[in-house]
């Protein structure tokens, strides 16, 4: 997945729009930053989300994350896959690694996500500290 | 002293390389006032002689040596082989550190490992953790985790739960969005009533937790109170007071509960007056990520060998701090060490031996009150190693005075947990026992009643 | 060649006999359901008492103890365990079952009393509870008694106030009494001042959680404010006593304005840490407090002892019977052998330990927080070329137990060191050597530090595939 066409937030989600829903999961960066994984908690289908709610919970050895839903809108499908290869997160983030599906109530919201650009600039900065 | 090696030469020298005269610089950080406080209230530094005989006098005050004893409703004296003292009081076992670093903690971790195993064997569950305080905390334990995962706030207790049990799963859940509910007991069986749990299940109950054998003594058929459960979607939690039950009786698992809870002192811990003791918790796989505690997984290491280390850790509170599945850090690690070297030293026939020899007892005491005019057997079948009697003439406290009189500590008075049950006392039976303490119960009953 | 145990499982034979006992001698049969009864455990281990104490003996010498050699881990206070205390609280004298009627337990009820006698000697705390069975158990505990006690104010309150260098045991024991934990930031000298404190205390604050010295090791001076500060909140201070070594016998609690503490007999009190417990976590409390102490308690009443089981203003039972009785038995024994003559000597010298290691590491580490420290120091890794891992697991090779890592979390890649005062000045120059080694060869060769440990009995397990596929007991046929 071209990582220059999703937006990113400051939690180190990316979001793919795909019509009137979404797919999101964590970054590079994120996995990176967890280890490996070891298991991911996903949501149920058809849970209602808000932005800013936790929406998944990724577990690796030393450190639990929340993920955060980047919207406001239902829960479609989760990665079943990552119920046997949580790994997945780790190997390929921005594919196989996709966590859940969600419908956008308000496109609006998408607006508030960081493009590429952006997101890489968020990241050096993050670096310099 | 001995416990301190430094010598005067050695501070000096410390204290030298650090850039102070006095100890006491490195302790100016403190508010003045409050600082190094005169001790003169404090007693005077005993020598080993002296310590061990002011213990000693601690032993004279106590009077209850020679005493035959049917105590029990929770705690049991039963034979603990010697080599299980002797293994268990090495200091390779006794002063490790919480195994965080497993390359040099094989040896504690393996043990767990293999507890975890039997304790899993012995409930009919799929995993077990590596222990909790007690039997009364992993009760309310399994309160907050049936809460937890079911997402429902109501939880059902049992009447003849240990009162114990029942007063720390309140203070537990005190604070926090749960209710609680009694299921009665039918008097007539001394079981759960099943019409009064059909009543108060429904779709709010996270969990039935019911106690068999229970406090009465009475052993519950398990697999009817999970089938009532379960037709609500409710959990059904079995908890152990007595854990040699486990080696005689049905599992739990068996009889189709979702966890067993419990105290597992029974398994080659003394009675020390109350503690350190074992709580242990079993679940069936599903509930795994939900389970309070530590673990002790299996893997391998850079080369390729087997070995063990503590996992699933993000459950914890190091890890998930607020979130986690409950604040334990510090277990009875040791306990349930001890408790596997007994479970391995009696071996799997040497236990159900000492398992069936307490049931035995306990049955030869029964058919024998039977007889007596004074006493009537409450529940003259389907208990374990307890009988409850009840009293036709006077209180029980007053039999159990004139036994003790005696030197019988004859069972535990129920008025002690419940001052209406006046003419109710709780006997307990292990296979210390023999024929000649039982019939030497039963003629001192006798006289009396 | 490292050949490691079996487990017992896979020593074991159909008919090979353990530990035996005759079968009843009672003329009795079952009177228990057919249905109701089992039969022998399958695969239930049958192993020989030789077998049985040869295989816990290779288990044994697996384990690294304090016994061994030093642990330098921080807020562990992995101090020496006096044998004769093991023997001591064996006797068989003490042994009572816990429902044995209190006439005949004068000895076991003095035995608490008296330690409790200590310890609100040695905390200037008004009254203790000892059930608590561990430092958590503690915490819950007094958190719980600080809910009850404002509640009967009429204002329970909703959060707990706690710095971000605390315990993880802090946060979750506040949550289960009920609280919503609201974190604050340590200051830049790593300490919770009344500064850092008052833009927190709002009227829905009903404590703060405060360990002190804190998880750095530095003394909160500013307690005496920040206890003042809280009261005329309305608020209570809370005080994590597990490194009270720090403070024994130099300071007591009870008189810089802590309402409530918990203490950690398994830590300052030189109880066994038995690979994981059993500890016990006496909680002590100022006057107001009193009140709400958990049941049973043993108080006395002339010459004798008595047991207070019923008590409306009471937050109720905590655990099953009296409490880690015969941990209690050790805590008091080695009280009464270090007396007044001694136990002022013990924060003293492991004061003085801990600062001389982290004089003489302060030249190698980094010390993110150079305020002056008690009997714990933290050093970050910065400007390593390794990870604080390896240079742990390094240790390991030397024969050393690595001290804490990666805790407290304001710290990056935290190395927590807590002598204790069991250590010799030989212990101590030793290991610093060794650390100067390792650093050493950090800088030259890395790489070794990262394929260490080398000579233990295993290396680097692999703790990603102990999580991702849980093996948590042994099953027949699934050998691996």
């Amino acid at each position: 997945m071209a990582k220059e066409n999703l937006l990113y937030s400051k939690d180190h989600e990316w979001v793919r729009r795909e019509g009137g829903f979404v797919v999101v999961g964590v970054t590079d960066y994120a996995q990176h930053e967890l280890g490996d994984v070891v298991f991911v908690d996903l949501p149920a289908a058809g849970k209602a989300l808000k932005k800013g709610d936790p929406a998944a919970n990724i577990e690796s050895v030393k450190a639990v994350s929340d993920v955060y839903s980047p919207v406001t809108g239902k829960v479609t499908e989760a990665n079943a896959r990552l119920s046997d290869n949580p790994e997945l997160v780790n190997q390929d983030p921005l594919g196989d690694g996709w966590i859940f599906k969600a419908s956008v109530e308000q496109a609006s919201e998408l607006d508030e996500l960081m493009d590429f650009p952006k997101y890489e600039e968020y990241l050096k900065g993050i670096a310099g500290e | 002293m001995r416990y301190l090696p430094l010598t005067h030469a050695e501070r000096e020298e410390m204290k030298r390389a650090i850039g102070i005269a006095d100890v006491r610089e490195l302790f100016t950080c403190i508010p003045g006032g409050s600082c190094f406080p005169p001790l003169d209230r404090l007693p005077r530094a005993l020598s080993e002689p002296e310590l061990t005989a002011a213990f000693r006098e601690f032993g004279r005050r106590n009077a209850f040596a020679g005493h035959l004893s049917f105590l029990g409703a929770g705690a049991t004296a039963h034979f603990i082989p010697e080599v299980v003292s002797y293994l268990s009081a090495k200091g390779e076992f006794v002063t490790p550190y919480t195994p965080y670093q497993p390359e040099v903690s094989q040896g504690s971790l393996q043990a767990i490992f293999e507890y975890q195993t039997m304790m899993a064997m012995l409930t009919g569950l799929d995993v077990a953790n590596a222990s909790l305080y007690d039997g009364a905390t992993a009760a309310a334990e399994a309160a907050l985790l049936s809460v937890r995962r079911s997402g429902r706030p109501r939880v059902l207790l049992a009447g003849a739960l240990h009162p114990e049990y029942a007063a720390v799963v309140r203070t537990y859940v005190q604070n926090l969005p749960i209710e609680l509910d009694v299921v009665a007991v039918d008097a007539g069986s001394g079981r759960v009533d099943a019409a009064d749990l059909e009543a108060k299940l429904d779709e709010r109950v996270a969990a039935v937790l019911f106690q068999s054998p229970n406090f009465l003594g009475v052993v519950e058929d398990g697999g009817t109170i999970a089938a009532a459960a379960h037709g609500r979607k409710a959990y059904a939690v079995q908890v152990v007071a007595e854990a040699m039950s486990l080696a005689y009786l049905r599992s739990p698992g068996e009889a189709g509960v979702d966890m067993a809870v419990g105290e597992a002192q029974s398994f080659g811990l003394p009675l020390g007056f109350g503690g350190p003791y074992l709580g242990f918790m079993a679940v069936r796989e599903e509930f795994l990520r939900q389970m309070p505690g530590r673990l002790v997984g299996q893997t391998q290491d850079l080369d390729g060998k087997r070995g063990y280390v503590l996992t699933l850790s993000t459950r914890e509170q190091h890890i998930k701090r607020e979130k986690a599945t409950s604040n334990i850090c510090s277990n009875e690690a040791w306990c349930a060490l001890r408790a596997g070297m007994y479970l391995a030293a009696m071996g799997r026939d040497g236990l159900a031996r000492a398992a069936r020899a307490c049931h035995l007892n306990a049955a030869y005491f029964a058919a024998g009150a039977s007889r007596l005019k004074g006493v009537r057997v409450v529940y003259a079948r389907n208990f374990y190693n307890e009988v409850l009697i009840e009293t036709r003439q006077g209180s029980a406290a007053e039999l159990a005075a004139a036994l003790k009189g005696k030197g019988i500590l004859a069972g535990v008075p129920l008025s002690w947990f419940d001052p209406a049950q006046k003419n109710r006392l709780l006997l307990a039976f292990s296979e210390l026992h023999d024929r000649a303490a039982i019939d030497r119960l039963l003629a001192a009953m006798g006289e009396r009643a | 060649m490292n050949r490691l145990p079996k487990l017992i499982f896979e020593l074991s034979r159909e008919g090979k006999v353990g530990v035996g006992l005759n079968e009843a001698d009672v003329p009795a049969g079952p009177a228990v359901d057919e249905g109701l009864l089992r039969g022998p455990v399958a695969d239930f281990p049958q192993v020989s008492e030789v077998e049985v104490v040869r295989h816990y003996m290779a288990l044994a010498a697996l384990n690294y103890s304090v016994d061994k050699g030093f642990y330098p881990l921080g807020s562990c206070t992995m101090k020496y365990n006096p044998k004769v205390n093991e023997k001591l609280a064996a006797a068989d004298e003490l042994q009572a079952h816990p429902y044995t009627p209190h006439d005949l337990v004068q000895g076991n009820l003095e035995i608490m009393a008296r330690l409790e006698d200590w310890l609100k000697e040695l905390t200037g705390m008004a009254g203790f509870t000892l059930a608590p069975a561990a430092g958590a158990h503690g915490e819950f505990t007094g958190m719980l008694m600080v809910r009850r006690c404002l509640q009967e104010k009429g204002d329970a309150r909703k959060v707990v106030l706690i710095p971000d260098s605390a315990h993880g045991t802090n946060p979750a024991s506040a949550h289960f009494a009920g609280y919503e934990v609201r974190e604050i930031a340590s200051s830049a000298r790593g300490t919770i001042g009344a500064a850092e404190l008052r833009p927190h205390l709002t009227p829905d604050v009903a404590a703060l959680m405060m360990t002190n010295p804190n998880t750095l090791g530095i003394f909160e001076s500013d307690i005496v404010a920040v206890a003042e500060a809280l009261h005329a909140n309305g608020s209570l201070l809370y005080m994590d006593g597990a490194n009270l070594n720090a403070l024994l016998g130099a300071v007591r609690p009870g008189d810089l304005g802590v309402d409530v503490m918990h203490i950690n007999l398994h830590k300052t009190f030189a109880t066994p840490h038995g690979g994981g417990g059993p500890g016990s976590g006496p909680v002590g409390v100022a006057a107001r407090l009193l009140p709400y102490l958990p049941v049973p308690r043993v108080r006395r009443a002339g010459d004798r002892c008595e047991v207070v089981y019923d008590d409306p203003r009471s937050i109720g039972r905590v655990k099953n019977f009296y409490g880690q009785f015969l941990v209690m038995v050790r805590a008091l024994a080695y009280l009464m052998a270090l007396g007044r003559e001694h136990v002022g000597r013990v924060a003293e010298d492991a004061v003085l330990n801990a600062n001389y290691v982290r004089k003489k590491l302060e030249g190698l580490l980094d010390l993110p927080y150079p305020a002056p420290t008690l009997h714990e120091a933290v050093f970050s890794d910065a400007g390593l070329p390794v990870k604080t891992l390896d240079i742990a697991k390094r240790l390991l090779d030397y024969g050393f137990h690595p001290f804490t890592i990666y805790f407290p979390l304001i710290v990056h890649g935290a190395m927590m060191i807590e002598p204790t005062e069991s250590e010799s000045k030989e212990t101590l120059d030793d290991f610093i050597a060794v650390m100067e080694a390792i650093l050493r060869e950090a800088k030259e060769d890395p790489e070794r530090l990262r394929q260490a440990p080398t000579s233990t009995p295993v290396r680097r397990l692999d703790e990603t595939l102990a999580a991702r596929k849980p093996v948590l007991r042994w099953r027949k046929g699934e050998g691996r």
